[in-house]
């Protein structure tokens, strides 16, 4: 196997047993970037220079006998919605075109301390708001199985970028699914972690009450592994918990028999394609045969998800992305303005897209006096519900199932004129935000060529249990098809 | 008909807490434009405020202190709203479950009590600070704008009255009893003059007890201007009322160098807050055994302190009341009366001659060039009558201006009196002798014949003689009668 097919964990021990430098890796990933790039474009911004120089100290750190970090030399894609210092964080905007940080977010230094070396910041629907990663000024990511088609969004780039082989794994983040569905759409696995179980700080926000950071990866071992590196207590996020953390890793036993599992019902029937229902169908039967006790089960708040959903996280935004005034950092309209109101009239006509405009409208009417109560008040009731139906479940199931995305990988442009066909692509994502809980999205299989998700959603703290679920699944899977490219 | 003017105060106190609100940035004032700032209070992308518990704790503190309720699980709101010194252009505050609500606090008035319902106090961010370049000086119609972004984040203390204040004068005590409380908690630098104690006011006049217009009054930057605004204020709407004419609710902008209000250009004030709950933050939920703590923890307040100066030592109720509107103020003169001399003569001294010298010199009381112990020395030594009264307020300028104890400047001058009376006598002797018109006039029985030849003897004295002494010998010499 080629060392871009290898999993990360795979390639540490490499690393590890002195088969192969830090260097050399990084270079191979250099090099497969330069050769597949230009038909993926999975990066905003490739840190070839920096990784070089960060795989030699790696490599000068093993030959001095030092711990070079958990992952010494081990690549990483990062979202272009955490802050690098010294190196740009676009979100994916022209707002912040050029954008250079003062600090690292609380992932990067982990991540970092953890040995592993940054390829370069990957491709984003502008500051997460999209499906698709279409909505990028810096131009949407093509999806490695199908080059017509999206890989889904928001963390588009980063699944992109390990599913073509430019990086053995990546970060994303995750407020209505962003990590799940282009991780289902891309053929890999992706968790968005419990809400406050990895920090914030650092991560551009975009509904703050929503957005998770999480691993996306090749294997659900490489899944745990990246989550034991940034998950934990970060002083600098106040809603991050304290406390002592699992081992992820070690929680991957395989051993699933006498656990119970409930088919979501609002989340797998209605509105989803067939050749999904299938794959996801088969799954059920496999984790049955595996022991799991599997069951249908009605939450009916779920319905209302979505609704939900579009009126918390357009009002949260509305607010997060008001900083980006073009007063003190980023894009400012050039040119002579009559007043500062006119500055930030022009400025943010200028710098934000279509689709973050339409948001922001969306949460400033929602926030809007006379308007507060019928919406925004009402969709955090119905959160409270949502969370509600999600504790019931928790006293009769182990773990909810259902398909990660209704469809697989769509045509670019197929849905990007249609902002409500668009939000549907995350209706089977959103509860899970709504409520804070963990869960993940799994490769299950193909349906006319195309990845098809299987999501396993678990109570709060309980990504230990998820992981193992998703574990003995993949070990009974056996998904091992990739894009050809 | 009858008029009666209602007001209600919005007052907003920096904390003087070591770091700012929901950084690690120094709260210090002072320094160079932009140097006390960080990814958080400058908000930049991806950062997140932590609260600081210092200021929930002297936040607390002052509610106590006001008699409020501390609320058991309060909350942030973000107030949106565009300005160019806010960094995220939402300021971190409090809406609808503010940290405290239901206090008061009674402001003396004299003869009368006026007890003024506080209806919350909560915490919130301040914002930077704005020069706007351009003949108007204000934000409309400036070439330019420089921001300074030091006092972004800065814990502030949002105090709203009740509509309890009758009058400016109310108004005007109502404030310095809250500066003296703040100052008291020692949880506030209180300079109204540098913005860290700062006022508004909504004030409407109501006819034959029927409610009138509220308006609001920006931009009183002092006591002064407090007590000149409102009654402006006041005027300009009983006015336009005996006229017949109608008020708007409207915000007005106090202009000191004028004496006016004018009324706002609304854009500046046409803003809805679309206030949300801050998701980035926790509630508060104080442990009330921090709040028993703190409250049983509270130091003595002004109002307590000018009750004990008036019964313990007796003192008149204008000069308890000057005395414990400033705790420095107050803290001299109890270390003053540890000499052991009177407090009511203390009490005159520092209220007095001290006071006007600390004035004049814009000198704080903290920084007395004499000590308490040294103004105990002044009155000791009038009252062992070494110097007298009027040469006393001499040597307290001396002190005041050299730092030298009264003691070793009547020493040092050689200004002890001369209550000897056998040396007296020398010079009384002298004086009779050389002043023999005088003398007769003085054993005919005229009045202004004693004041001359006591002239006389202060004169060869050198002002040295004991008065007394000395008028006695005179009395003696040429009436025959003390
Ligand atoms: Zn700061």
């Amino acid at each position: 196997m080629k060392i871009i097919e290898k999993d990360a964990l795979s390639i540490a021990g490499l690393i590890k047993g002195r088969e192969i430098s830090a260097l050399e890796v990084t270079r191979v990933f250099l090099e497969r970037i330069d050769k597949v790039e230009k038909k993926v474009k999975a990066y905003i911004n490739v840190a070839a220079e920096l990784a070089l120089s960060r795989a030699k100290e790696v490599d000068m750190e093993l030959a001095d006998g030092v711990e070079a970090g958990v992952f010494g030399g081990v690549p990483i894609a990062v979202k272009d919605v955490l802050t690098t210092r010294g190196f740009p964080t676009t979100c994916g905007s022209k707002m912040l075109e050029g954008f250079v940080p003062v600090y690292d977010a609380t992932v990067v230094e982990r991540i970092g301390r953890a040995g592993t070396v940054m390829l370069g910041k990957a491709n984003m629907d502008e500051f997460a708001m999209g499906s698709s990663t279409e909505n990028s000024y810096f131009g949407p990511t093509m999806n490695p199985w199908d080059l017509e088609r999206v890989p889904g969004g928001s963390s588009g780039g980063s699944a992109a970028a390990v599913a073509a082989g430019e990086a053995p794994w990546a970060l994303g983040s995750d407020t209505g699914g962003s990590i799940r569905q282009p991780a289902a759409l891309c053929g890999i696995v992706g968790l968005k972690p419990t809400y406050g179980l990895v920090s914030r700080y650092g991560l551009v926000a975009f509904a703050s009450s929503l957005d998770q950071v999480g691993p996306m990866t090749r294997t659900v071992r490489d899944c745990a592994a990246l989550l034991g590196v940034i998950a934990g207590y970060d002083p600098m996020d106040s809603t991050s918990i304290p406390g002592e953390l699992p081992d992820y890793v070690g929680a991957l036993t395989g051993e699933v028999k006498g656990l119970k599992a409930g088919v979501v019902r609002e989340l797998s029937s209605e509105g989803i394609d067939t050749g999904v229902r299938e794959r996801f169908g088969e799954t059920v039967s496999l984790l049955e045969k595996l022991g799991v006790a599997c069951e249908e089960v009605s939450l009916p708040s779920f319905a209302h998800g979505l609704s939900a959903y579009y009126i918390i996280a357009p009002a949260e935004a509305s607010s997060n992305l008001a900083r980006f005034d073009g007063v003190r950092y980023g894009y400012r309209a050039p040119g002579e303005s009559e007043d500062v109101w006119e500055m930030y009239d022009r400025t943010r006509a200028e710098g934000f897209g279509g689709e973050v405009k339409r948001r922001i409208m969306l949460g400033t009417y929602a926030l809007s006096a006379g308007y507060y109560d019928a919406y925004y008040a009402q969709a955090q009731k119905i959160r409270t519900l949502i969370v509600r139906d999600f504790g019931r479940a928790w006293d009769e199931y182990d773990v909810l199932v259902s398909p990660t995305s209704p469809s697989t990988a769509f045509k670019l442009g197929e849905k990007v004129d249609d902002p409500l066909t668009m939000y549907l692509s995350d209706i089977c994502t959103i509860p899970v935000n709504l409520a804070g809980i963990p869960a993940l999205s799994l490769p299950c299989g193909l349906s006319d060529g195309l990845p098809v998700g299987f999501q396993v959603m678990g109570p709060p703290l309980e990504e230990p249990k998820v992981l193992n679920v998703a574990y003995a699944l993949e070990q009974a899977i056996g998904f091992d098809a990739r894009p050809e490219l | 008909m009858e008029y009666e003017t209602i007001i209600g105060l919005e007052i907003h106190a920096e904390l003087s807490t070591e770091s700012k609100m929901f950084c690690g940035c120094s709260a210090s004032f002072g320094g160079g434009p932009n140097t006390k700032t960080c990814p958080v209070c400058l908000g930049h992308p991806g950062s997140l405020p932590v609260t600081n518990m210092k200021a929930i704790e002297y936040t607390m503190m002052l509610a106590l202190a006001l008699n409020c309720e501390i609320t058991p699980r309060s909350v942030f709101h973000r107030k949106n709203y565009f300005y160019p010194d806010m960094p995220k252009n939402f300021q971190i505050s409090q809406y609808d479950i503010p940290l405290s609500t239901d206090g008061h606090l009674d402001a003396d008035m004299n003869d009368y009590v006026r007890k003024v319902g506080i209806t919350r106090v909560h915490i919130e961010e301040d914002t930077g600070k704005s020069i706007h370049i351009g003949e108007s000086g204000r934000i409309h119609g400036a070439e330019y704008s420089l921001e300074d972004f030091n006092r972004a984040g800065i814990p502030l203390a949002e105090i709203v009255t009740e509509p309890d204040i009758r009058s400016a004068e109310e108004a005007r005590a109502f404030m310095q009893l809250l500066r003296a409380t703040l100052e008291y908690l020692g949880i506030s630098d209180c300079k109204m003059e540098e913005g860290s104690l700062r006022c508004d006011a909504n004030i409407s006049v109501a006819v034959d007890g029927k409610l009138g217009t509220k308006v609001e009054i920006k931009n009183m930057n002092s006591f002064r201007s407090l007590f000149r605004a409102l009654s402006y204020e006041e005027e300009r709407q009983r006015f336009a009322l005996e006229q017949g004419g109608g008020l708007i609710q409207e915000t007005r902008h106090w202009d000191d160098a004028e004496g006016k209000t004018h009324p706002l250009r609304s854009k500046e004030e046409a803003f809805d807050y679309r206030y949300f709950p801050e998701p980035d933050l926790v509630p508060i939920e104080p442990d009330p055994e921090w709040v028993d703590r703190l409250r049983e923890n509270l130091p003595e307040l002004p109002q307590a302190r000018f009750h004990r100066f008036m019964e313990q030592f007796g003192l008149a109720r204008d000069i308890a009341s000057m005395l414990t509107g400033e705790k420095a103020l107050a803290d001299y003169f109890e270390r003053a009366v540890e000499t052991g001399q009177g407090p009511e003569e203390l009490a005159k001294w520092i209220a007095g001659d001290l006071s006007a010298m600390l004035r004049e010199a814009v000198v704080p009381i903290q920084h007395c060039p004499v000590a308490p112990r040294g103004l105990g020395e002044l009155v000791a030594l009038v009252n062992q009558k070494v110097i007298s009264g009027k040469m006393a307020k001499e040597v307290l300028r001396e002190a005041f201006e050299t730092g030298k104890g009264p003691q070793r400047i009547v020493d040092e001058k050689g200004l002890s009196q001369i209550a000897d009376a056998h040396e007296l006598e020398v010079v009384v002797d002298e004086v009779i002798a050389e002043n023999p018109g005088a003398a007769d006039d003085m054993r005919t029985g005229k009045e202004q014949a004693l004041k001359f030849m006591m002239g006389q003897v202060m004169k060869k004295t050198r002002g040295k003689a004991n008065p007394e002494v000395a008028s006695r010998l005179l009395k003696q010499k040429l009436i025959g009668r003390e």
